[in-house]
């Protein structure tokens, strides 16, 4: 058994502590909104919060997940700035890479609540999206970092 | 997931009077439009395309026959129907629309979602069915008010008399209306009446997609599914020697081994439990039909292909005769890869399969494939079959194709429990249809004055058609391998185009722009460098071939303007300009780069693009599409390639076969132009103009000709040290 705190809600889930945190969180949690895409650290679709930390989550197992504060796309507030800036840049195509880059950029935010360009490309730069939505991902965060105006 | 309703409950819903519903039919003699009542009269044969349903809850309903994978039809279509309608945006919601061909595309007869078509092909229906139940709800009201039809109104969803001193909405109007009979030609909106079309509406899938709700295929549960994956051929061909299937079903949670064509399945509880049992399997493989298949091998064919003569695709004048008189002659080669469509959500499928029913959940653009292919391995009939098709994570051509399905279905039927096959990115990456690798040949003639009188293209490619849709085959010629080629716009009096055919192992399929994607890059990569050769400025000579084609000359002169190509570029950038016609869409582009010396990598600063897709529909959706397929061209144009080693596949995921990231997209503007031609699409036509553009840009920049794709640094510095 494997006991995670995810979107502040205890689980207990029988699994070998070896597996990727990002399986269990969609496929036996079934919190879907944290993608998979490639399973190395290579897309950024399965971006989590851990412990306010942007991390991929297929890198880290379960078991070391253990004890650590985990906050999914389901457990941001829908009238997060982010999430807002998200909806009015129009950003999302197919949608599939946009948790793990909306993940990223609240973490990042957070810490550089007004960034350069320059800062925007090299925290976003680890999430791929083969819509090619980058140019409204860039002003969303922008508007976001503006508080919305 | 959205729900999907089945003919039958949209019949049962429509025929207890629960409001009004519109079916429209496409026929020789035009659009045909029914209630639901004549609908159930039909004969089976009978093929409706757009349903619309105006419930008592003051809520219209559209089902929509098309995939959305981000391209924005789930927005754009809906928009079509309801400006007609004059409905208000807020009641409108959509239905995706199950496998059935019911809701087959008028145009083409099957339930696809492909060739940048949506909008060219649905558009009409939707607008006849919104203006047919538009009428019956202002005569509804008319009747009921006893009052002159021509003094009532619609305003947002609203019928109103003399200005506001009746209304009523359309919830409270569709029984009545449900009554009338279907109007038959009703009038279609002016262009200045449009509420919606036109307006850069916002998205009605984008809240879902931000917050993590937007379900896709791998977001499929169904009750007692299992998970299956296969262990897969490494090489082309392979057939699996031996497997130990006893140390698969030793590891816990493991439920069964399969063995079907594609592979050997592993299928138990959970994801990681199917994973390990697959590494215990063990399969040893044979060597395939061509285990020294490798880049080197598949060049030397491409190149021993390229001095053959080839099928004629196109031809006029004499080039030959043209070319040997010319006064100028330059030859050049180009090669470009095989390429995968990396969708950012691998492939899935969940099946379940019982004795008298199947169910499907599949992201897919073709459901009547899905329909054809289970019911061939099922036995089932049609009406036994459901097929859900989920939010599509990224489509780009490849889930026209239903190998995945093929393996979930096969896994369900042999267990008799519902299984949900899914793919690694590794395994996507290896198993793909891919973007054919072309050789291609091209020779051009100046005359004295510097007039483009000769050119010569031959193309060595491997066929798409002849496995996807063989009828579509035009003299052994794949139409896809002609793309751009036999519609080509530029006036040149002795023209020849050849079609070498090339078979090898890999797979090959339909990648966002298809064939464009290629003779793009080499058409306009060529008519450039002619340009250089007669020393003309590369636009005056492209109008100078375009006399008479409007909106070639349009797109070029526009993207020109805004990209301000009369004045110099900055010091040490280059300037590429191209242009492509694609799906009946017209697009130009401007890309500025510069090229660092050292390491030869490519920087593109700013790409200016113009586009003419006819009359449309959402502006905002345009825009991003042409984004879209300019950041998708970079990334092949760039970095992109299949390796191929041993027999198959070498690349395996994004650490070898890399896309393009935020730090290489460069600044992008978009022009639309107001066009009144006809109406065409544009989730494809983006993507091609971008790697000519961009190689020409280089070559503005350094005088280096990039003739083969990608323009890997490498490749760009060793051409540099050449020169
Ligand atoms: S799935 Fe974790 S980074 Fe790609
Ligand atoms: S929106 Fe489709 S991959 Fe990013």
């Amino acid at each position: 058994m494997i006991s995670l705190i995810i979107n502040g809600k205890s689980h207990k889930v029988d699994v070998t502590p070896d597996v990727p945190l990002l399986w269990v969180i969609r496929e036996y949690l079934k919190l879907t909104g944290t993608k998979y895409g490639c399973g190395i650290g290579m897309c950024g679709s399965c971006t989590v919060h851990i412990d306010g930390k942007a991390q991929r989550s297929c890198q880290i197992s379960a078991g070391d997940a253990q004890g650590k504060k985990i906050t999914t796309i389901e457990g941001i507030p829908e009238d997060h700035p982010v999430k807002k800036a998200w909806i009015k840049e129009q950003v999302p195509q197919c949608g599939y890479c946009q948790p793990g880059q909306i993940m990223q950029a609240i973490a990042f935010i957070s810490e550089k609540p007004d960034p350069t360009d320059e800062e925007i490309v090299s925290a976003m730069n680890g999430n791929l999206c083969r819509c090619g939505t980058y140019p409204y991902i860039k002003s969303a965060i922008k508007l976001a970092a503006r508080g919305g105006k | 997931m959205k729900k999907t309703i089945t003919r039958r409950e949209f019949l049962k819903k429509s025929m207890t009077g629960a409001g009004l519903a519109i079916a429209v039919m496409a026929t020789p003699s035009g659009f045909k439009i029914l209630s639901a009542e004549e609908v159930r009269k039909e004969p089976p044969s009978f093929s409706p395309s757009v349903w619309l349903h105006i419930t008592p809850d003051n809520l219209v309903t559209i089902v929509v026959n098309k995939s959305e994978m981000g391209q924005g039809v789930y927005t754009s279509l809906p928009m079509v129907l309801a400006d007609e309608l004059d409905a208000d945006w807020k009641q409108v919601r959509l239905k995706v629309a199950p496998a059935d061909k019911k809701y087959n595309d008028p145009a083409w007869g099957r339930q696809l979602t492909g060739g940048s078509t949506s909008i060219k092909h649905m558009c009409q229906p939707l607008r006849i069915a919104g203006a047919a139940a538009r009428e019956m709800l202002m005569k509804a009201a008319a009747e009921a008010w006893s009052v002159a039809e021509d003094r009532c109104e619609v305003r947002k969803g609203v019928v109103e008399y003399a200005a506001g001193k009746k209304q009523l909405s359309f919830g409270k109007l569709v029984s009545r209306a449900s009554r009338l009979p279907v109007p038959q030609s009703p009038s279609l909106k002016k262009e200045s009446m449009f509420t919606f079309i036109g307006m850069p509406m916002a998205r009605l899938d984008i809240p879902d997609k931000t917050n993590g709700r937007a379900k896709y295929g791998i977001d499929t549960f169904v009750p007692n599914m299992l998970y299956a994956v296969l262990s897969r051929p490494p090489s082309y061909g392979a057939k699996p020697l031996s497997f130990d299937k006893d140390a698969a079903i030793k590891i816990r949670g493991v439920h069964s081994v399969v063995a079907i064509p594609r592979g050997v399945a592993v299928c138990a509880d959970t994801v990681d439990a199917a994973w390990k049992g697959r590494d215990a399997l063990n399969v040893r493989w044979d060597k395939g039909v061509d285990p020294n298949l490798s880049n080197e091998t598949l060049d030397k064919a491409f190149t021993a292909d390229l001095a053959k003569k080839g099928l004629i695709g196109k031809s006029s004048g004499d080039f030959q005769k043209a070319f040997e008189k010319a006064a100028t002659r330059h030859e050049m080669i180009f090669d470009l890869p095989y390429l995968y469509h990396a969708t950012m959500e691998p492939m899935n499928c969940t099946a379940s399969v019982r004795k008298d029913r199947c169910e499907i959940w599949v992201p897919t653009q073709f459901q009547t494939a899905v329909l054809g292919l289970t019911e061939k391995e099922t036995g089932l009939k049609p009406e036994q079959i459901s097929v859900h098709t989920t939010y599509l994570g990224g489509g780009f051509g490849r889930r026209s194709e239903v190998d995945v399905v093929e393996e979930a279905v096969q896994i369900s039927k042999v267990i008799g429990k519902p299984v949900k096959v899914l793919w690694k990115r590794e395994e996507d990456v290896k198993n793909g249809f891919y973007r054919p690798g072309t050789s291609t040949k091209a020779a051009g003639g100046l005359d004295e004055k510097g007039r483009l009188v000769a050119w010569f293209h031959r193309i060595v490619c491997p066929s798409i058609f002849s496995r996807a849709m063989p009828a579509a085959m035009k003299n052994n010629i794949d139409p896809a391998a002609m793309d751009c080629l036999s519609d080509l716009e530029y006036e040149v009096p002795n023209l020849e185009v050849e079609y070498v055919r090339i078979d090898t192992p890999v797979p090959v399929g339909f990648w966002r722009s298809v064939g464009a994607s290629h003779n793009g890059f080499t058409i306009e990569s060529f008519v450039d460098e002619m340009a250089h050769l007669a020393k003309k400025d590369p636009l005056e000579f492209r109008l100078g071939l375009l006399k008479g084609r409007k909106r070639a000359s349009r797109v070029l002169e526009t993207v020109a303007e805004k990209a301000g190509w009369s004045k110099p570029v900055r010091k040490g950038e280059g300037r590429g300009i191209s242009w492509v016609l694609a799906f009946g869409t017209y697009v130009a582009q401007v890309a500025e780069v510069s090229v660092d010396k050292k390491s030869g990598s490519i920087r593109v600063h700013r790409v200016v693009c113009a586009v003419d897709c006819g009359p449309v529909v959402n502006p905002a959706i345009l825009t991003a599409q042409m984004r879209g397929g300019i950041i998708m061209g970079l990334s092949a144009a760039l970095k992109e390639r299949m390796n191929f080693s041993k027999g198959g596949v070498e690349s395996s995921n994004f650490d070898d076969y890399p896309l393009i990231r935020m730090n290489e997209v460069p600044e992008i503007e978009v022009h639309i132009i107001k066009s009144t031609d006809a109406q065409s699409g544009a989730g494809e036509p983006g993507l091609p103009p971008i790697a000519p553009a961009v190689a020409n840009a280089v070559f503005n920049a350094t005088g280096i000709r990039i003739r083969n794709l990608p323009m890997l640094p490498d490749r760009v510095k060793e051409a540099m040290g050449k020169a």
